[in-house]
Formats: C-alpha cells, structure tokens, sequence
C-alpha cells in the first residue's frame, strides 16, 4: 500500500478514494490542488484525520485505500472533515439503533495519547 | 507479490536439538496457574540473567476449551526456540499436569524440569529448588555457541497495539514489505488479531493458497464478528477503539484495512489455532487471536516467533519474556517523545521515502535484533505475558475454536 501525497500535507492511498488523510494539522481555508480541482477545507483538520476530496450524500460510500471504510449519514461537503459524527461503519451493528454507538468518538486526548490506549489494538 | 530477488540474510543464532534456531537463550520459567506466578517470578529474580518468568492469571481449574488452550500456550512458550530449557512450576492441584507441559516441551530436545510448590514445602523451599534448577539449566544453556542460521528459520510475528491513523499509511505497510522479504528469503511472516481483518477480510482471502484455508479464515473472522455481537459490543463504539478514533481511525473497516497491511502481499499459507505450533517451511501465516495485543504476541511466541515487530502510532512499551519485540512507529511526535521506546522510525514515509527503503531498514534491524542486539522493550526490561481465556458461554455458543 502506497500513497500519493498531496502538497505534502495530505495523502490519498488509492486513487478511487474520496477522503485523504492529513500529514499536519491543517487549518479551514487550505486549498489543496487534487487532480486540477481544487478542495478548500471547511474547517480544521487535525493530523492522521480526513477529509473529503468531493461532497457526499448520506448513504454515498466513503472510500480509503481503495476500498469502503464506511456510509455517509449526513451530507458531508468537499473539503469537509470526515470522522464518526458524519461516517458509520458498514460492519459489526449488533441490534443496531441508529448511532448510539458513536458517543466514544470524541473528547479524548491530543494526537499522540496520554490515555490508557496500551492494551488495545 | 514483488518482482524482486529473494534476499536471504545471515545471522548468528543458537542452534537447539530439534534443528531450531533461537535469537535469544533463556531458560524459561512458566507457571502452570495464577498461583504459582509470583514464585516464578521470585525464581527468575534470584536465579539471575538469562532466567525469565512467564507469569499469568490462568486459574487451577479452567473450562475444557480454555484448557486446552492454556496448554498450547504453555507448551508452546517452552517450546519455543528462544529458549534453551524451561522450568514449569504448579501449585500441585491444578487440572493441568507439569508433567504432561514439560513432556511436550522436551519433545525439543531441550532440558526441561517440574517443581510442585506443595510438595517442595511452600514458598521459600520452592523459589529455593526453583532457583537451584533453574540455575542448572542455565548453565546447560551458556554452553549453546551461536552459530549461523539464515532469514529462513526466522518465524517473525507482526502485531500492532495503539493504532493511530499513521499505521496504514506508514507503520503496517513498512512491516508489511518488510514480512514480503522474510517469506521471499525463505521465511515465515505471521500475523494475528482476528478481529482486526473484519471489513478487509475479503483481501486477505484473495490470497489464500486454497478453499479450504479461505473457508477457514472466513469462519474465524465470522466468529470473531459474533463474539462481539455475543458480549454486546457495538463496534462503533469499542472498534476502533476510542484511542483509535482520537488518532483519526473512523470505522473498524478503515482500521482493518491499515491493520492487515502488516502481512504483505504474499499467498496466505495457513490459519492456525491460537497459541498452537506453527507450521515449519516458511511462508505467509494467520493465527486466529483477540485483538488484545499482549495476548496476541503471547499466543504467536506460544506457536513458535523467534522475533515480534510490533507497530504502535499512539506509543506501546511492551515486550515480552522471551522474545524481542522491535517497535515501529509511523507517528513522528510518537517517535520524537517516546524516542527511548521506539525501534523503527516509519515516519520517514510520510515525508516522501518509500515504503520500500524504510522496509529495508526494517528488514536489516530483524536480521540485527536476531544476532543479538537488544531493542528497546528489552532494554527497558518490558516483558509483558498473557494469554487469552475462552469464556465458557462464548463456547457453549460459537463452539469451541480449539
């Protein structure tokens, strides 16, 4: 898996994807050139985040290396930051209620971690 | 699968009994219950260096699918080649025999002792004979001469703990051409943490060699996927878990994608049983495992990993016992703050190096560690151990996997 980096600040994995990943934290207002077109982020996007290349619809696909990483449940605008208060998973919804589930996504630590993620995969 | 030539390297290793070759040569000593941990500890302490203790929570009298279980991994961590003779140490009352550890582990060749905790008299008279035999088998072990050995009798195991998004962009796929070079040169490459290929496990079963190893993975990723349905683990909430998520990993299906990257592009050999042996030859192999990662590497030292490379994006201390566990992060602030636990610096990928020249490094710092160079975990003294229970409800529902 190798990825094409963008203005050497974002860096898409596959060239189907429509979201890229962050390199830095990159504040509303970057303009980034991806094939001639260009995405103007609408807000923040910290490292190792997303965000996406064209607007989705809910229920659209959202796509990384490649492949689907999950389902849009709100529209979400190009240059928009792309996470799990706007994506679901496709996978693994036992009894599922409608987005519950998504109450962990936020409110942790910086980037680099001093919450107890050892143990974890 | 690359174009490239094999790339086979030297490396001076301890050649055991059974054809084997170790990267390390301790004398082990497992206990076969939770209580005889603290005196195996006790007797790796006093007995000195080169002795290391394998404490666990396993309790005297498990299910008969979590026994079975614990066995392999017992017998397995004695078998491993890392270790040139074990000591199994039992209160004397557990379901479990010593004795029937110890015969599987000698099957190798090498030196193996039991001591009962009751019958030596309690706690000092125990860590008293434990250090005695231990120190015995130590002095077996320090005439073992390395000698030289090559990148095909390395099984490297590779795990990741504390993903962040970095991972799949840079960590895994390092490790991943990196596990390619091993299986070319000859090698075996191994990777675990089932639940980690849930939304991706169609990519891994494109490669498998036949049918029936597909039908294989495909079952145990479904069990997995179930069992977390059987606890009631909604996966948006616990995978990726929230330490995940902060990194910028949104879906278990992003995070499995990054995750499975770790394994390369070679064909997928077989899928092995937690903790059981793996098979010789070489080769591209699953072991079925939780996504708990210090369970994970323990059941893979169990089924025979000489070395772990272990990727980390938010920052991961562990080691383990017996084995030496080198960590790449592909995180640069991880890799600048936590530099003293850090191995492989993966982050070079996201500045415009390739994956490839990074997994070349990699590749040289296997082949190093394996001739004797200490990494970070060891030389912290991080020697984390743990192996996975099976509940018996999660049996008496999805079956028993062992």
């Amino acid at each position: 898996m190798k990825g094409e980096t963008i203005d050497d600040a974002a860096i898409r994995m596959a060239t189907a994807d429509n979201v890229v990943t962050a390199l830095e934290d990159l504040p509303a207002g970057r303009a980034f050139s991806v094939d001639g077109e260009t995405v103007t982020l609408v807000e923040p996007v910290e490292f190792g985040h997303k965000f996406a290349l064209t607007a989705l619809e809910p229920g659209d696909t959202v796509r990384k290396y490649g492949e689907v990483i999950g389902t849009a449940t709100e529209p979400i605008a190009a240059g928009e930051w792309v996470h799990t208060h706007n994506v679901v998973s496709t996978r693994g919804q036992p009894g599922d209620d409608g987005g519950e589930g998504n109450s962990n996504g936020t409110g942790e630590t910086d980037l680099n971690g001093n919450d107890e993620t050892e143990g974890e995969a | 699968m690359s174009e490239r030539a094999a790339d086979p390297r030297e490396f001076e290793g301890y050649r055991r009994v059974d054809g084997r070759v170790g990267v390390r040569n301790y004398v082990a000593v497992v206990p076969v219950s939770v209580t005889a941990s603290a005196i195996a500890k006790a007797v790796a302490a006093d007995a000195g260096t080169g002795v290391r203790a394998l404490p666990h929570q396993m309790p005297l009298s498990p299910s008969d699918a979590a026994r079975t279980q614990i066995e392999s991994v017992l017998e397995g961590v004695g078998a491993n080649p890392n270790v040139a003779g074990a000591l199994y140490v039992a209160l004397g009352t557990e379901d479990i025999a010593a004795e029937e550890l110890a015969d599987a582990a000698a099957e190798t060749g090498k030196p193996v002792e039991t001591l009962a905790i009751r019958e030596a008299g309690g706690t000092e008279a125990a860590v008293g004979q434990g250090v005695d035999l231990a120190e015995t088998l130590a002095e077996t072990a320090r005439k073992t001469r390395r000698e030289t050995a090559d990148t095909s009798e390395l099984i490297v195991a590779m795990e990741c703990g504390g993903s962040d998004a970095t991972s799949g962009i840079a960590a895994n796929p390092v490790v991943g051409d990196a596990c390619d070079r091993i299986v070319e040169a000859g090698g075996t490459g191994l990777i675990s943490e089932t639940p980690e290929f849930i939304g991706a496990e169609h990519i891994l079963a494109e490669r498998c060699v036949d049918d029936e190893v597909r039908e294989k993975l495909l079952s145990r990723v479904e069990r997995r996927e179930r069992m977390a349905d059987l606890m009631g683990v909604d996966f948006r909430g616990a995978q990726p878990s929230p330490g995940n998520q902060a990194g910028g990993l949104t879906t278990i299906e992003e995070k499995s994608l990054g995750a499975i990257a770790k394994g390369g592009t070679t064909p997928l050999r077989d899928v092995i049983t937690y903790g059981n042996r793996l098979p010789v030859g070489g080769g591209f192999v699953v072991m079925d495992s939780p996504g708990y990662d210090v369970e994970s590497v323990s059941g893979k030292v169990a089924g025979g990993a000489q070395i772990v490379v272990f990727t980390t994006g938010r920052g991961s201390t562990t080691g383990n016992p017996i084995a030496p566990v080198i960590k790449v992060t592909g995180n640069p602030k991880t890799f600048q703050r936590m530099h003293e636990n850090m191995d492989v610096d993966a982050s070079r990928v996201l500045e415009g190096e390739s994956v490839r020249a990074v997994g070349g490094t990699l590749y040289d710092r296997i082949h190093d560690v394996a001739g004797g160079t200490l990494t970070a975990a060891e030389r912290h003294g991080m020697a984390e151990f743990a192996i996975n229970d099976l509940p018996a409800n999660e049996v008496a529902t999805l079956g028993d996997p062992t």
